[in-house]
């Protein structure tokens, strides 16, 4: 395998066909600018008759562009009003919320409700349909979005050759600049932050027994996370959190978890006892399989969120 | 709760036309936000804690920030007075 495809060297040292360098304009500026001070200058010196002439033209054409505002706002606003027309009348199709006899909760829900602590231990209902019967689901959201963080990088990251442009320079004194260590949010984040991360880490744990799960317990995390950088800025962060970081923990937890669940399928069908026993129904150990699942979406959900963020703010860690 | 549930849904829908009729970008992402914290209370009150978390989490937390994200890249944040300074 040769080391010059583009996949590899995105790999190694980020995007080379999209870190060229983007013209802002196809003609050189000198010309625009001469351009420019030729046509001022024609201006002055243009006849009566021939600004008058312009101006009829430039009210002639700004009839057009109205007329067109107005067609194009009726239309817009004709179009939003049978959208908003045809939802309304699919709501008014649906079930009334909470009707016993309609179809989904005759059957579906009844038997959720009667076999998921049986078959997955999971007190959390929603946790046990979403990682044990519906686990090939969330096993294709988990790399969607890991796909999207990936597209992002390509499309987001500057180039960093060694020899910063101008551009980068300006962007990294904005960056040490943009820390102006304000002491309201330092003050509340150094009180919310532990807590955040504890909450986060507690949703996680919890995923199969109370409220939450995987993904919000990582976006809780992702979120103590972003308020620690707006505290402290990026330097801080650097230190335990670099593109490297993102690229072990997320790799890792999504083998994981595809791991796990292969693992899950064969045992299951195969009708193979796990080795991943249930505990006492109710207790941190009880949902088996569950615990580490949440905790491999968690940190996926924890590390995209945070690197989303800086990708849009600095196009790079 | 008949009460409690009418105002929440005005909420939303007064903050759903609000962020499309507001000039302010800033002003429309706070908005944007409220309408998600709103929603969050909805999910509650419908008996479902799991998406309330999820709610308030990713909507009212991690993509407003993105939008400021987006809207710093933009220049759309700075105030016009300094931008007027910057140029005398």
């Amino acid at each position: 395998m040769t080391k010059n495809n583009g996949f590899f060297q995105w790999i190694e040292s980020g995007s080379q066909a999209l870190d060229l360098e983007m013209q802002d304009s196809l003609r050189d500026p000198d010309e625009v600018e001469q351009e420019e001070a030729a046509r001022e200058l024609d201006d002055a010196l243009m006849p009566a008759e021939r600004k008058k002439r312009r101006s009829v033209f430039s009210a002639l054409r700004a009839a057009d562009t109205k007329r067109f505002n107005t067609i194009y706002r009726v239309l817009a606003v004709m179009l939003c009003a049978g959208l908003i027309a045809f939802m309304l009348f699919s709501v008014a199709q649906m079930p009334s919320f909470g009707n016993p006899d309609t179809l989904t909760h005759s059957e579906l829900s009844s038997f959720y409700a009667r076999n998921t602590i049986r078959d997955s231990g999971a007190a959390n209902i929603i946790c046990g349909i979403i990682l044990d019967y519906r686990g090939f689901d969330t096993l294709g959201e988990s790399h969607v979005l890991f796909i999207a963080v990936c597209t992002v990088m390509m499309l987001l990251r500057s180039p960093n050759d060694g020899e910063a442009s101008e551009l980068d320079a300006e962007d990294l004194r904005e960056h040490y600049l943009e820390v102006r260590h304000d002491n309201i949010l330092v003050m509340i984040a150094r009180f919310v932050v532990p807590v955040l991360l504890v909450f986060g880490v507690y949703v996680v744990l919890n995923g199969h027994l109370s409220p939450g799960g995987g993904f919000s317990g990582g976006a809780i995390l992702g979120g103590a996370l972003l308020l620690y950088l707006f505290a402290y800025g990026y330097r801080r962060t650097e230190r335990f959190m670099t593109i490297r970081t993102f690229r072990v923990v997320s790799c890792c937890a999504l083998v994981s978890y595809s791991t796990l669940k292969c693992y899950h399928f064969y045992t299951g069908v195969n009708g193979i006892a796990s080795i991943f026993r249930r505990g006492t129904y109710g207790t941190l150990f009880s949902g088996g399989m569950l615990l580490p699942l949440d905790i491999a979406v968690g940190l996926v959900v924890a590390c995209t969120m945070y690197t989303f963020f800086t990708l849009f703010r600095k196009g790079d860690f | 709760m008949g009460i409690l549930n009418a105002i929440l849904l005005l909420a939303v829908l007064v903050c759903a036309v609000g962020v499309s009729l507001t000039k302010n970008l800033l002003s429309a992402v706070i908005i944007f936000m409220t309408q998600s914290l709103v929603m969050c209370i909805i999910w509650i009150l419908l008996e479902s804690p799991d998406l309330a978390i999820t709610e308030a989490a990713v909507g009212a937390g991690v993509t407003s920030m993105l939008m400021f994200a987006a809207l710093k890249r933009i220049h759309a944040l700075d105030d016009k007075e300094r931008d007027d300074d910057d140029e005398e």
